[in-house]
């Protein structure tokens, strides 16, 4: 009995230690925020800075979509130390909360973020997710980029929100343009999963374009997120209809699967993705990439690209958090930055309500030219879509190449 | 005087009393602290589901605790209430008053999903041992499956039905989408506040503890304590295993229609075995056939992670560690001993100042 309550003592100890550990470290945050802002503030009328605008993020940082999330999460993170460090002081004030991929939680977050008192919102990164936050921003009038949500009712929602992905369609029509205007193939097979609203999405407009553009669809076959763990069926099927090209608007992990199925059985049509196949190379494990040579992919961002822009990008990045980003942080990277160009020339400061900088926001991002990693000269309408111009890749010897 | 009138009431009557004194006393509490302005956003915008999982919880508990049946696809039934209250709603919110629309939403959502707890009950009831479980995890998911393939648009024309893509409903040009595959339904218009979830908790309560507490709800415990027994008794035991069932069902497609009109999109996939089993560790944590205990289970388990994100990286593992804890709080037979000891002797020792200030009057 002694024995007993002295173990569940040690247990309590343990959890209360850890709980220690993890509070000491999210107040220690706050209160290095909070001497940076003192500090900024005793410097302040030198240099003329102000008051820090409060930018949340808000993805899955655990649970099954947590790549996404966590990329994302470390790109915002980046774009918003350089900024603060480049201008000497406090730009931004940012706070990063786990949503789980579930629209109850992501709710819950932003009502969070409300409680410290957001201003700008840079985020949720998943679709479903976004789709009711953005119901609760357009309602607080709280300006809302999302990186990666990119489906057409997200941006439906209020004038408020704004994207800088391709939204589903988008991509769906862009791909089918690009596989016809280059010849790539006539006859066409697609796999798609019919569980997950992105993938649909552009599988819809897909084959609604490519009627239009005289391609045939030989194989049209699904399968849904339960029901994943063999694909070789949908392949075997595109195969026995002669498709040339299977188009793929999935994400990477069942994308490798599917190449792999094909390597087995002999089957060699080309392959066509979007831009969740971003992460091929590097995100699957025990996966052979030389599978996925020849690979094309639309994506806005490939991390091996030769401009100083990306290269600046990839390499702190990379020494920040010890891998290559993807599209996905690439994304998260651009949203901070273009709201800070925006911020810039709208005089913005972290004074004015949220309502106030949603309003300037929105006048200054419909009318403004940004040049991002994910494309340069891009634009937004009023709607909040962005216009830039869809880039494909090809997967040469283990590395991205432009087509 | 009060106090012995108090003393009178049957014990089952006084506990159930204690039950609605807990909700409604919480919710003057959140009235008050709202009124005060000191609720953060962060709470306030957790009521709505904190009272949809507490109605799913005592639903649950009616078949776990006292039909002594397991049920895996809770969501299951939470999700076609959902669906087809919140189609009611949708269709119906331009056209009709919205107190209306509000309510008949509450009722389709509620019989929908009492009419598939019949179906799913009718056959499985019939037999005795694990079958209801396997039966409604399968149900469960293929609920979810179904939903995230059903594509439904209405035009001119009337209703256009497809289980393959929007594209082949053929809507003409003026249609209106309302389930869109595994988007589900989106752009609904919020209805759901924390006064509505309340009623519905109440209703709740007053429906199960007075079935638990009624003729039926006797037959209903000695099925589960006993079904031989029950039977020799002349216990029609399909009918009444069926009554708490359907029950059950139709409170979890009512939560089903509180929990979707509190947010503008509504998808298949939130429903699935894991929030069923979420739903069962608020049952088992409160306390298997205790009411009251499901109450306060899931309202507290629903607010504790949100609680714990101050915590950051740590989240989830305390909030397992919580939930292990508590586990062996409530569970553990020498830990439930030391705890009964324990307020014995708190009571003893109240008794006893209790019986010193009577002396002590008495001898002034």
């Amino acid at each position: 009995m002694k024995k007993k309550i002295i173990s569940g003592l040690l247990a309590a100890s343990m959890v209360l230690s850890l709980a220690a550990c993890g509070s000491s470290a999210s107040s220690g945050e706050a209160s290095s925020e909070a001497a940076s802002t003192t500090e900024s503030a005793s410097t302040e009328g030198a240099t003329g800075e102000t008051t820090p605008i409060k930018i949340g993020g808000i993805g899955p940082i655990t649970g099954a979509a947590a790549a996404y999330g966590k990329a994302v999460q470390h790109g915002e993170e980046l774009a918003v130390k350089e900024i603060n460090e480049a201008a000497g002081y406090t730009v931004f004030d940012w706070q990063f909360q786990d949503d789980e991929h579930d629209a109850e939680k992501s709710v819950n977050a932003y009502n969070n973020l409300k409680d410290w008192g957001v201003q700008i919102l840079a985020g949720p990164v998943t679709t479903t997710p976004t789709l009711a936050v953005a119901a609760e921003t357009a309602n607080d009038n709280v300006f809302t980029m999302t990186p990666s949500a990119s489906a057409q009712n997200v941006i439906e929602t209020g004038d408020n929100v704004f994207q800088v992905c391709f939204t589903d369609p988008n991509q769906g029509v862009a791909s089918a343009d690009y596989i016809a205007d280059n010849g790539l193939a006539t006859k066409i097979g697609v796999i798609y999963d019919s569980s997950d609203a992105y993938s649909s999405g552009i599988r819809d407009k897909f084959t609604e374009e490519a009627g239009v553009k005289g391609l045939e669809i030989v194989a049209d076959e699904s399968f849904t997120g339960d029901n994943k763990s063999d694909l070789s069926t949908q392949l075997a099927k595109c195969q026995s209809a002669g498709a040339e090209l299977v188009f793929m608007p999935i994400y990477y992990t069942e994308a490798s699967q599917i190449l792999t199925t094909a390597n087995k059985t002999g089957y060699a049509p080309k392959f066509f993705g979007c831009d969740g196949m971003d992460g091929i190379l590097d995100g699957v494990e025990g996966f052979d990439t030389a599978l996925a040579e020849d690979l094309m992919l639309l994506t806005p961002f490939a991390a091996d690209a030769d401009d100083a822009k990306t290269q600046a990008f990839v390499a702190a990045y990379e020494e920040a958090y010890g891998e290559t980003p993807n599209q996905f942080a690439a994304d998260a990277y651009d949203v901070i930055y273009s709201i800070y160009q925006a911020v810039q020339s709208a005089n913005i400061t972290g004074d004015m309500s949220a309502s106030d900088i949603c309003e300037a926001l929105k006048a200054e991002f419909t009318s403004m030219t940004f040049d991002g990693l994910t494309g340069t000269g891009m634009t937004w309408d009023a709607s909040g879509a962005v216009s830039k111009a869809p880039k494909a890749v090809v997967i040469k010897n283990g590395a991205y190449a432009a087509m | 005087m009060a106090m012995t009138k108090w003393n009178n009431i049957k014990k089952s009557t006084k506990s159930n009393l204690i039950t609605f004194g807990i909700v409604i006393g919480f919710y003057l509490l959140v009235q008050i602290l709202s009124a005060a302005g000191v609720m953060t956003n962060s709470f306030a915008g957790q009521l709505v589901p904190i009272c949809a999982y507490v109605v799913m919880a005592i639903s649950l508990n009616l078949v776990v605790g006292f039909l002594g049946e397991l049920s895996l696809g809770h969501a299951g039934f939470m999700s076609v209430g959902a669906f087809s209250g919140t189609l009611v709603w949708v269709s119906l919110y331009d056209t009709v008053p919205h107190w209306l629309a509000l309510i008949l939403a509450f009722v389709v959502g509620g019989l929908v999903a009492g009419l598939f707890g019949f179906v799913v009950g009718v056959p499985v009831l019939r037999l005795s041992g694990d079958y209801l479980a396997i039966v409604t995890l399968a149900f469960g998911e293929i609920v979810k499956n179904f939903m995230n393939a059903v594509y439904l648009g209405v035009d001119s024309n009337g209703l256009h039905f497809s289980l393959k893509d929007s594209n082949s409903l053929g809507l003409e040009p003026d249609g209106k989408i309302l389930i869109n595959g595994a988007m589900g339904i989106t752009g609904i218009k919020k209805a759901s506040t924390f006064t509505i979830g309340f009623v519905l908790v109440l209703i709740t309560l007053i429906v199960v503890l007075n079935l638990i507490n009624s003729r039926s709800g006797r037959a209903i415990s000695a099925i589960r304590d006993n079904e031989i027994a029950a039977k020799s008794v002349g216990i029609n035991i399909t009918r009444y295993k069926l009554i708490g069932f359907v029950t059950s069902a139709v409170f979890a497609g009512m939560a089903g229609v509180l929990y979707s009109l509190n947010f503008s999109s509504l998808v298949a996939k939130k429903f699935d075995y894991n929030t069923s089993i979420n739903i069962l560790v608020f049952v088992v944590l409160g306390g298997i056939g205790s009411i009251r205990g499901s109450v306060i289970a899931a309202a507290i388990l629903t607010v504790l992670p949100e609680m714990l994100r101050g915590l950051n990286d740590y989240r989830m593992l305390i909030y397992a560690i919580v939930l292990i804890v508590m586990m062996i709080f409530t569970r553990n037979p020498k830990l439930v001993a030391w705890r009964k000891q324990f307020t014995d002797k708190v009571k003893a020792q109240f008794v006893k100042s209790k019986d010193k200030s009577k002396k002590s009057k008495g001898v002034a």
